[in-house]
């Protein structure tokens, strides 16, 4: 047992601060300390992205980043995706290509994309296939999502 | 009065509509809470301690150290029913249970449990024919079985042990308050999982409240709670407090469900012409320490002469068995259709050819259908100019190849009961006690809804995942949308008669002369004899309007049939110095009944494919034979297909009079049967010879082109 370490964040753009214990994972801080229980957990251990997050500009499985570790960071989870109830086109992409079913692997499939689209607007079909290749999902297609990553990027580029 | 028979095809607006799911918003914003996300006021979590040894009898266990640790709230350990310590049979027994107010202190209370263990024999060894134990199940005459046959071929074959790998492990929360239970299990079987836990709880199932709004794949592994679900309870009552028990993914591998193996030897005799005369097999496998079911051999070519076949369980020290994604006929299709192909190969002849040869011998309600798919799923591959004779002659390390397999499923829709209520107002909401497990329950009991009232989707509120709700199936065997969408439909007729009762006078014409259709209640063939459907519903006055609809129904229409067939054809290129298998195009024809929604049943066939992917060429539960420890409880070892390794998917659905006159049928499993024969036969097209074992993986591929490659 050790003491907690008081952690100061940016969460979706809003100051978050918490007490995390030295060896949680900011997954777990995510999850039941801060409450934001849209980050999956599926593997615990980096292989399966259910818990892919953006940290600083860049995604990471949260199961692998320790919840000290986001001192003085910024973290966008799925929650901070849509904003003021309006969903986001890779989010708005994902339903009309019926690109989700189950839903478990979904946040961690729109974060990682979203983190493509940032770095790379106008991807091709392998591109997209080779980023997201660190994402697994057991049930839906991912020729779905492949179709809509791809939607996503026409429409983002069309605003 | 309105009936029940789905509408024709010129009036429907919103049965087989491709609409988003319903469920997608919460889904993809994260704000859908699963089992896991469940977090009640002081709730504790719960460990489980594992038997790391494949076979051991339990002689002691001294948890006093845990259960002094602060933060620990309760240790349950496991004993039998006479109180003793158990023998544990596999990696990932459970040997107690640890409650503690973090996940780190449970943990770390596990590693305080002290347990002496008596080590017995393990049996992990499922391949060698040797090994078999049990009654074998057997059929036909084997000395008489290939009498007739001009050419005889033979062949090995085999599918290890796979798991469900649910991305949402198994697992619950649940909590005692004022004497009821209140639960939150990740379960496909929301109306019956009260009965798995109420021994547990030692309530009847009136007061155990079961709650699954979201759910995160179960794939036949998710009707019970499991003995974790009923430790779980154990502690909730026993505290007092809420807790969360969800397996960890080594835990969820290792006991949360297997698919059984099947091995086996088949022989096929024919004449030089093409025809089957004979069909013999010989195959075994692995429930772990369950039966051993009988394999439904030869698949789909019932109908062939001579039959022998014999089927034989391996007791083992492998993990318990759940029903997987069709069961058994994903193991009987790939034995047998990659035998097919062998045996055409054999004579010289297209594998295409032999199979529409020898369809005549197939199932009788589905030969028609498959000869006509076969056409189809031959045209979206390119099959004419694509097929080459077993073994590609492309200079190179590159050689591609195509594969063919068939399918049969049934997909009735099972029993499920929905309360439709039409309000004052207009709006009208649909409940029952079913699940969404991916397929889009809600979504397509408002379309169901919506069609029948003739009123626009967004008007229906559909609530489902509570066993308060009027009951419903478990989602197995492709039941759900037949059964669903057939009760649905049931209620939403009965409440629209009570309606069309109460303003027939008004409009001066019979009740069975009006329709519901455009926002309207109005007299048909004389549509402007009508008023608005909100104006219709003020008939009901103050008080809203309550139905009951059922599947089956009580006045015995049937919208829900069974017996569907399906194609699939792969193919793939093969490097023949690594051995690397790459899948090119994955083509699935797919005869359904009625589409409620086409987007969502093209999604099932999707992820049918993607997990038929996996297990042809990546999945298998890997045992080591002297301990019997699973050596890849993990996803970096138990490997899953990513969107890079799966190549182009094509899906065609068959529709039209013929297919929608069947009514509503599931298709959740049926594309999940083909593709490791499809894929298989693709890949002893590609390198001239046959990879006799799943997975494909590099290393059996080049084994098999060294023990007789023909390129």
């Amino acid at each position: 047992m050790s003491g907690k370490t008081h952690v100061q964040t940016t969460i979706n753009g809003e100051h978050t601060d918490f007490l995390c214990e030295p060896r949680q994972s900011l997954l777990e801080v995510l999850r039941d300390v801060v409450g934001l229980t849209g980050t999956k957990e599926g593997c615990n251990d980096g292989n399966c992205g259910a818990c892919t997050v953006i940290l600083d500009g860049r995604i990471v499985t949260a199961c692998l980043v320790l919840g000290v570790e986001a001192e003085g960071a910024e973290i966008t989870t799925i929650e901070g995706i849509a904003s003021g109830g309006i969903l986001h086109p890779i989010q708005q992409a994902f339903l009309e290509n019926a690109a989700l079913q189950c839903g478990v692997c979904t946040p961690g499939f729109i974060l990682a994309s979203k983190a493509l689209l940032d770095e790379n607007p106008n991807p091709t079909e392998h591109e997209i296939r080779f980023w997201l290749a660190n994402n697994l999902c057991r049930c839906t297609g991912y020729d779905k999502i492949v179709r809509a990553v791809l939607d996503a990027a026409a429409t983002m580029q069309e605003v | 009065m309105a009936k029940s028979a789905w509408p024709e095809a010129n009036r429907r607006k919103q049965i087989g509509a491709r609409i988003a799911r319903h469920d997608g918003p919460p889904k993809a914003t994260g704000a859908a809470r699963y089992a896991y996300d469940m977090n009640p006021k002081g709730m504790l979590f719960a460990k489980m301690l594992q038997c790391p040894h494949g076979h051991a009898k339990v002689i002691s266990v001294d948890a006093s150290a845990a259960e002094a640790m602060p933060g620990v709230a309760m240790v349950l350990v496991e004993k039998d029913k006479d109180g003793e310590f158990p023998a544990t049979t596999f990696d990932g027994a459970i040997i107690a249970t640890v409650a503690a107010t973090t996940e780190e202190i449970a943990e770390e209370a596990l590693s305080a449990i002290e347990v002496e263990y008596e080590m017995r024999e393990v049996i992990t060894n499922d391949r060698e024919h040797g090994l078999v134990s049990g009654r074998a199940a057997e059929t036909g005459d084997a000395a008489t079985v290939m009498d007739g046959a001009e050419v005889v071929s033979e062949g090995y074959y085999g599918l290890p042990t796979i798991t469900h790998c649910c991305l949402e492990s198994h697992g619950q929360v649940c909590e005692f308050r004022d004497g009821e239970l209140y639960i939150w299990p990740s379960t496909q079987n929301v109306s019956g999982y009260a009965g798995s836990v109420r021994t547990a709880a030692d309530l009847p199932n009136e007061k155990i409240h079961v709650d699954v709004q979201y759910m995160g794949g179960g794939f036949g592994s998710k009707f019970t709670a499991g003995p974790w679900g009923t430790a779980c309870v154990e502690i909730a009552k026993a505290t007092g407090k809420p807790v969360k028990l969800m397996l960890d993914r080594a835990q969820e591998l290792k006991s949360a469900g297997h698919r059984p193996s099947n091995f086996g030897t088949v022989k096929i005799g024919l004449k030089k012409d093409g025809t089957i005369t004979g069909f013999h097999s010989d195959v075994w496998g692995t429930n772990g320490q369950g039966r051993f079911a009988q394999r439904a051999m030869p698949y789909c070519l019932k109908e062939i002469p001579n039959i022998y076949t014999r089927s034989q369980g391996i007791v083992t020290n492998r993990g318990s068995v759940q029903a997987w994604r069709a069961p058994n006929h994903p193991q009987a299709a790939y034995l047998t259709m990659s035998a097919l192909e062998d045996a055409a190969a054999k004579i010289g002849m297209d594998a295409l050819e032999f199979l529409k040869k020898n369809l005549v011998f197939g199932d009788v309600d589905r030969k028609d259908y498959w000869a006509e798919e076969l056409d189809i799923a031959a045209e979206m591959i390119g099959y004419a100019s694509k097929a080459h004779p077993r073994g590609d002659k492309t200079p190179g390390n590159i050689k591609r190849g195509i594969g063919i397999s068939f399918h049969l499923w049934g997909g009735k829709g099972g029993a499920s009961a929905c309360d439709l209520t039409i309000n004052p107002t207009g709006t009208v909401g649909a409940k029952i006690g079913s699940q969404d497990l991916g397929v889009g329950t809600r979504t397509c009991i408002a379309q169901v809804a919506a069609e029948t009232l003739g009123i626009p989707i967004d008007m229906i509120t559909v609530e489902i995942g509570r066993n308060s709700y009027p009951a419903s199936g478990a989602s197995g065997g492709s039941t759900t949308i037949g059964g669903i969408s057939t009760s649905t439909r049931d209620a939403a007729t009965k409440a629209l008669n009570v309606i069309m009762a109460n303003v027939a006078p008004g409009l001066n014409v019979a009740p069975d002369k009006l329709e519901a259709w455009d926002g309207r209640i109005q007299e048909i063939g004389n549509p402007s004899n009508g008023l608005s459907w909100q104006d219709a519903c003020k008939s009901l006055g103050q008080m809203a309007l309550t139905k009951q609809g059922s599947n089956p129904t009580e006045d015995g229409t049937e919208l829900t049939t069974a017996d569907v067939g399906g194609v699939q054809m792969a193919e793939v290129s093969v490097d023949i110095e690594t051995g690397i298998v790459t899948m090119e195009n994955f083509v699935a024809v797919q005869d359904i009944g009625l589409i409620i929604n086409e987007k969502l049943a093209e999604s099932q066939v999707h992820g049918a494919m993607i997990m038929g992917v996996t297990w042809a060429l990546y999945e298998e539960c890997v045992y080591d034979a002297t301990t019997g420890k699973m050596l890849n409880p993990d996803m970096e070892f138990y490997q899953l297909a990513t969107l890079g390794d799966i190549g182009n998917f094509q899906v065609k659905l068959m529709d039209g009079e013929k297919y929608q006159s069947r009514g509503v049928i599931g298709i959740g499993e049926p594309p999940a049967i083909s593709p490791g024969a499809a894929i298989g036969n693709a890949v002893a097209n590609a390198i001239g010879v046959r990879v006799p074992e799943l997975p494909l993986t590099p290393d059996r591929v080049l084994q098999a082109l060294n023990e007789g490659g023909m390129v």
